[in-house]
C-alpha cells in the first residue's frame, strides 16, 4: 500500500564488496560476497550454459522416454536449452542439472543422487541451476520409498546452502497422475532466470488437465488485478505480467493514485483506485472487471493479492486499532474480494488467485504478530481456497517474499537489514522484479499443476524454512 | 410541454466517457514550481491510466491555458507528448478564458456528433503560480533593437537608449483591459445592482465547502482526480468553515464581497474524454452522460449596460429553448462560483419577470430548487484555476447524473426519465457557455 517514502532500500554492502579494494578485502577475510544475479532480459537464452540431465534411482522413471535423457531433457530441449550429456572436467561451465529422481524408492538411491549429482555441481556457472524432480512422499503406500521422498528434501536444501555465485537448488514434487505436461512450467521457470532468488523451494506438482505447453506469452488474454500496484512489489508484478501478455488493472488507495497512474500508462493498463478495505470494494471491482472480461472475449482473470501494511509493534504493545488495520488490508481484504469475484462467476476457467505471504509471516518475526497472523494466514487460505477454485478449472497459491530491497524494508533498523541479507543463502536481499516473476508464473496456463501452495522468494533464507 | 426538436438531433451522440483533474491547489503552494504544461500533461496521465489509453491515438486533444508564457505557444501539443497518449495525436491549443475547459468540450464534441472524429479531449490547465511574467515595451523593444543591430558599436548605441523606468516587470493583471476594473470589482458592480447580500453569498460559499467536503468523504472524486505533487485533495476546500466565520471576513470587492465568497487563484488542470458511444463500446468504457447541446454568449459590459460576468444569463435561455428544456428540467445545475455573489445574481436575474421580459424578450425562467444548484460545491470550495474549471464543472455534473440514473434505476426500473444537468460558466470579457447534459 501506498506511503510516501524515499525508494526502496539499498545494499551498500554488496556494492563495495563485488569490485576492487572491498572485494580484496571480503575475500581475505571471509566474508559474505554476494553474486549479481542472472535475471530476466528479453531476448536471452533460457540458460546461461548447457543442462545436464540425470537419471536417479532405479525403474520406474516417470519421464523415462526412448528420447535421450527422457521428457525433462526435451522439455529443455524445447525451450532451446543445449544438452550435455556429461560434465567434463573441461567443458563449458553447466546452467543447469536436472535430476530426474521420480524412481528413487530406496534408501540407496539417496548416495547415488548425491555421488551423481556432486561432479555436476563442481562443474556449476554462475547463477546455475540445480532441480531436482521427485515423487511426493506419502503418494506411495510404501514407508522406505516416503522416506526417501522426504530425503531428497535434505539432499536439495542442502546443496542451497552449499552452491556459490548465484546458482539456486530446488525440489519439484510430483503428485500420482502428473507427468512431464504438469512439470514443464515449473521446471521451465526455475531453471530460467526469472526465478533469480527462488532457492531451496519444495514444489508440489499435482496432476491436471488440458495443460498447455510453456508459450513465450503464456499471459496473452489474461486480465490480470493487481492490488497495492503503485509501488514497490505490486508494480513490478504489474509490469512482468503485462510483459508476459496480460492486460493489467493496476489497485491502489486513492491516496497513492499519482504513482498508481504512471504503473497503468507504464504497463498500457488500466488504473483503479480503490481502497480494497472499503464497503464497496468488492462490488466496484466487480463492476470494472464486469465490464472489461465480458467486453474482451474469453479473457481469463488473475487476481494478485499484493497489496499489505505494517503496523509494527511488541505483541504488548499492539492496540486494536493496528491489529484491525493489518489484518484489514492484508487478509480479510483478499478474502472478501476473491469471495466476491467467484460468486459473480468471475473466476472461471483458467483463473489465477496469488495471494502473498511473507517469510515472516511464516516464521514469525519480533514485532510483527499481526503481521505474521496476516501473512501466515494467506498461506492458510490459499491451502483452503484452492480446493473450492479447482471445479471452475482455477487455481489459488501465494507467494511469500523473504527479503525483499522495497521501501518497506528500508524503513528496518539497519544492522536487522544486513542480517536479513546475509542470512539468505544467496547472501542478498531479492528485488521486487524477483517476487513479481514468481506471481507471474503461477499465473501461468502451464503452472495448472501447482495448488494451494506458497512459494518462497527468500534466496533461501535462514528464516522461515 | 412536448420538447421540440433540436436542429442538431439529427447528429449522433456524444458522450463523456471518463474525466481527470489535478487535485487544485492554492496559488504558491502544492504547484508553486509547477507549470501549466507539467499540470496539464499530469491530467492526461491520470486520464489515460483510469481509462487504459496509454499508447493510444485520440481524434483530438483541445485544451488551453489562460495565462501563457510566450513559449507556450503550443502548450496543448507538448503536454501531449510528454504524456502517455501516442505522439500521432492531433491537438489544437483554445483561449476563452475561464470558459477555455468548456468551450474545449463544446468543439470536441461537436467533432464527435457530426463524424469527424470519434474520440477526444477536452480541458485545460493554469498556474497562477508559474505565472509569465513580461518585460516592458520599451525594454522589450531595445532587446529586439539590440538583437537586431549588426555590430558592437550599434549594440551599444541601442542599450544606452535604455532608461531605468524601463526594467519595470509586467505581471498578468485580473483585469479588462477596455474598462480598467478587476474582475472582483466588476462583478461588485453586478452584486450592487442586484441587490445581492452578504448573507446570502456567505450561506452560498459555506455550503460549497460544506457540500465538496461531503463528496471527498464519500469518495466521489476517486475516480475523477489523481494525486499530484503530493496533493490528494483540493486544498482551498475547508470543510470546517461557517457562515460565522465567513461574516468576519472583510469585504475586498464592494460592500459584500470578501475573500471567503470569491475565489482564490488557483492551481491545477482538469480533463474529459468524450467519445461516441461505439468507440466507448469497443473499449468496454462505461459513458457517464450525453452532451445535449450548448450555446455561448457575450455581453456588452464596456458600456455598462451588463454585468461582466452575465452572459450565462443570455446563452442559458436560448440553450433552453432551442433544445425545449426549462430551467426546472435540470436535475443538477452547475453554474460556476467566480464569486457567490455571480451565482446569486445570474439566478436572480432569471427569476426576475422584469429583467427577462425588457432584456430576453421573454417570460422568466423562474426559480431554482437550490437542492440542485452546485450540488457537491464549486469553484468557492475547489478553487478555479480558470481553464481547467470547465472540465471539472462538466465531469462533477456527468458523473452525478449518472449516478442520479442509476438510483432511478434501482427505483423505478429501467423506463424511469433520464436525468438531465445544464451547466454554466462565466467568463473575463464579458463572455459564457452553457450547456446541456443527459445521462444515458
Amino acid at each position: 500500500m501506498a506511503r510516501p517514502g524515499g525508494g526502496p532500500s539499498r545494499d551498500l554492502y554488496a556494492e563495495l564488496v563485488r569490485t576492487g579494494p572491498g572485494a580484496a578485502v571480503a575475500q581475505r577475510l571471509g566474508l559474505p560476497r554476494p553474486a549479481v544475479l542472472r535475471r530476466h532480459a528479453d531476448g536471452q537464452p533460457l540458460l546461461a550454459g548447457p543442462a545436464l540431465v540425470l537419471t536417479t534411482g532405479g525403474e520406474p522413471s516417470v519421464f523415462r522416454t526412448r528420447e535421450a535423457g527422457g521428457a525433462l531433457a526435451s522439455v529443455l530441449r524445447g525451450a532451446g536449452a543445449h544438452l550435455v550429456e556429461r560434465a567434463e572436467a573441461d567443458g563449458a561451465r553447466l546452467g543447469a542439472v536436472v535430476v530426474d529422481a521420480t524412481g528413487a524408492a530406496r534408501v540407496d538411491d539417496l548416495a547415488a543422487l548425491g555421488l551423481a549429482l556432486g561432479p555436476a555441481v563442481r562443474r556449476l556457472g554462475p547463477s546455475a541451476r540445480v532441480v531436482v524432480v521427485g515423487p511426493a512422499p506419502g503418494s506411495a503406500g510404501d514407508p522406505e520409498a516416503a522416506a526417501v521422498a522426504q530425503g531428497l528434501e535434505g539432499v536439495v536444501r542442502t546443496v542451497g546452502k552449499e552452491l556459490r555465485a548465484g546458482a539456486t537448488a530446488n525440489l519439484l514434487r510430483l503428485a500420482p497422475g502428473a507427468g512431464a505436461a504438469e512439470v514443464a512450467g515449473p521446471l521451465l521457470f526455475l531453471v530460467s532466470a526469472r526465478s533469480a532468488f527462488v532457492d531451496g523451494q519444495v514444489v508440489e506438482v499435482a496432476a491436471a488437465e488440458g495443460l498447455p505447453a510453456p508459450v513465450a506469452a503464456p499471459l496473452d488474454g489474461a486480465l490480470a488485478v493487481v492490488t497495492g500496484a503503485a509501488r514497490g512489489i505490486g508494480r513490478a508484478t504489474a509490469q512482468v505480467l503485462a510483459r508476459q501478455g496480460a492486460r493489467v488493472v493496476a489497485v491502489d488507495v486513492p491516496a497513492a493514485s499519482a504513482d498508481l497512474a504512471a504503473t497503468a500508462n507504464a504497463v498500457r493498463g488500466h488504473a483503479l483506485a480503490l481502497d480494497v478495505t472499503a464497503a464497496d470494494a468488492p462490488q466496484r471491482l466487480v463492476e470494472h472487471l464486469g465490464a472489461h472480461l465480458g467486453a474482451g472475449g474469453d479473457r481469463r482473470l488473475v487476481l494478485v493479492h499484493n497489496a499489505g501494511i505494517t503496523r509494527d509493534r511488541l505483541l504488548v504493545n499492539l492496540d486494536a486499532a493496528r491489529w484491525d488495520a493489518v489484518l484489514g488490508v492484508n487478509l480479510a481484504a483478499p478474502l472478501r474480494l476473491t469471495s466476491a469475484l467467484l460468486e459473480a462467476g468471475l473466476l472461471g476457467e483458467g483463473a489465477r488467485v496469488v495471494g502473498v505471504s511473507s517469510t515472516s509471516g511464516l516464521a514469525g518475526n519480533r514485532g510483527q504478530a499481526n503481521y505474521a497472523a496476516s501473512k501466515a494466514g494467506v498461506a492458510g487460505w490459499v491451502r483452503a481456497l484452492d480446493p473450492q477454485l479447482a471445479a471452475a478449472g482455477a487455481t489459488a497459491n501465494a507467494v511469500a517474499p523473504g527479503f525483499v530491497e522495497t521501501e518497506m524494508t528500508a524503513r528496518i533498523p539497519p544492522l536487522l537489514r544486513q542480517l536479513g541479507r546475509r542470512t539468505a543463502s544467496l547472501q542478498q536481499g531479492g528485488r521486487p522484479v524477483d517476487v513479481a516473476e514468481a506471481v507471474a508464473w503461477l499465473a501461468e496456463p502451464a503452472s495448472a499443476g501447482v495448488r494451494g501452495q506458497v512459494v518462497r522468494v527468500c534466496g533461501q533464507a535462514l528464516v522461515g524454512a | 410541454m412536448a420538447p421540440a426538436p433540436s436542429p442538431s438531433a439529427h447528429l449522433r451522440s456524444a458522450v463523456v466517457v471518463a474525466a481527470d483533474r489535478t487535485p487544485f491547489s492554492r496559488t504558491g503552494r502544492a504547484y508553486a514550481r509547477a507549470s501549466s504544461q507539467d499540470l496539464l500533461t499530469a491530467a492526461l496521465d491520470g486520464l489515460a491510466a483510469r481509462t487504459g489509453l496509454a499508447g493510444e491515438r485520440l481524434g483530438t486533444v483541445v485544451a488551453g491555458a489562460v495565462l501563457r508564457h510566450s513559449r507556450d505557444l503550443n502548450i496543448t501539443r507538448e503536454a501531449v507528448l510528454s504524456s502517455a497518449l501516442a505522439p500521432t495525436t492531433p491537438t489544437t491549443d483554445l483561449a476563452m478564458a475561464c470558459a477555455t475547459g468548456l468551450e474545449a468540450a463544446v468543439i470536441v464534441s461537436n467533432a464527435i456528433r457530426v463524424g469527424q472524429v470519434e474520440s477526444g479531449i477536452a480541458g485545460g490547465a493554469d498556474s497562477a503560480s508559474d505565472a509569465p511574467l513580461a518585460v516592458g515595451d520599451d525594454l522589450r523593444r531595445t532587446a529586439l533593437a539590440v538583437r537586431g543591430a549588426r555590430s558592437a558599436p550599434a549594440r551599444v548605441r541601442a542599450l544606452a537608449r535604455l532608461r531605468p523606468s524601463a526594467l519595470r516587470v509586467e505581471a498578468p493583471r485580473n483585469a479588462e483591459p477596455r474598462t480598467g476594473l478587476s474582475m472582483g470589482e466588476h462583478a461588485a458592480l453586478t452584486a450592487a445592482a442586484w441587490g445581492v447580500s452578504r448573507q446570502a453569498q456567505d450561506a452560498l460559499a459555506a455550503r460549497s465547502h460544506h457540500a465538496l467536503a461531503r463528496a471527498w468523504d464519500d469518495g466521489f472524486f476517486d475516480d475523477l482526480v489523481t494525486g499530484y505533487l503530493g496533493l490528494h485533495r483540493d486544498d482551498v476546500l475547508r470543510p470546517s468553515t461557517s457562515v460565522e466565520a465567513l461574516a468576519a471576513l472583510g469585504p475586498v470587492f464592494g460592500d459584500t464581497m470578501t475573500a471567503g465568497n470569491s475565489t482564490p487563484l488557483t492551481d491545477g488542470a482538469a480533463v474529459v474524454l468524450l467519445a461516441s458511444e461505439e468507440w466507448a463500446a469497443q473499449r468496454s468504457l462505461r459513458p457517464l452522460a450525453r452532451v445535449v447541446d450548448a450555446e455561448s454568449a457575450a455581453v456588452d459590459f464596456v458600456t455598462g449596460t451588463d454585468g461582466l460576468l452575465t452572459a450565462p444569463v443570455y446563452a442559458m435561455p436560448r440553450l433552453l429553448d432551442r433544445i425545449g428544456w426549462t430551467l426546472q428540467d435540470a436535475d443538477v445545475l452547475e453554474v460556476h462560483e467566480a464569486f457567490a455573489s455571480t451565482v446569486l445574481a445570474t439566478l436572480a436575474a432569471w427569476e426576475s419577470e422584469q429583467f427577462c421580459a425588457e432584456r430576453l424578450g421573454r417570460p422568466a425562467l423562474g426559480a431554482v430548487d437550490r437542492s440542485r444548484l452546485n450540488p457537491l460545491g464549486s469553484s468557492l470550495a475547489t478553487g478555479h484555476p480558470f481553464a481547467a474549471t470547465g472540465g471539472r464543472v462538466l465531469a462533477t455534473a456527468a458523473k452525478q447524473l449518472h449516478q442520479i440514473a442509476a438510483q432511478r434505476e434501482q427505483q423505478h426500473g429501467p423506463g424511469a426519465p433520464k436525468p438531465r444537468a445544464l451547466l454554466s460558466v462565466c467568463a473575463a470579457g464579458g463572455q459564457g457557455v452553457v450547456m446541456a447534459l443527459e445521462a444515458l
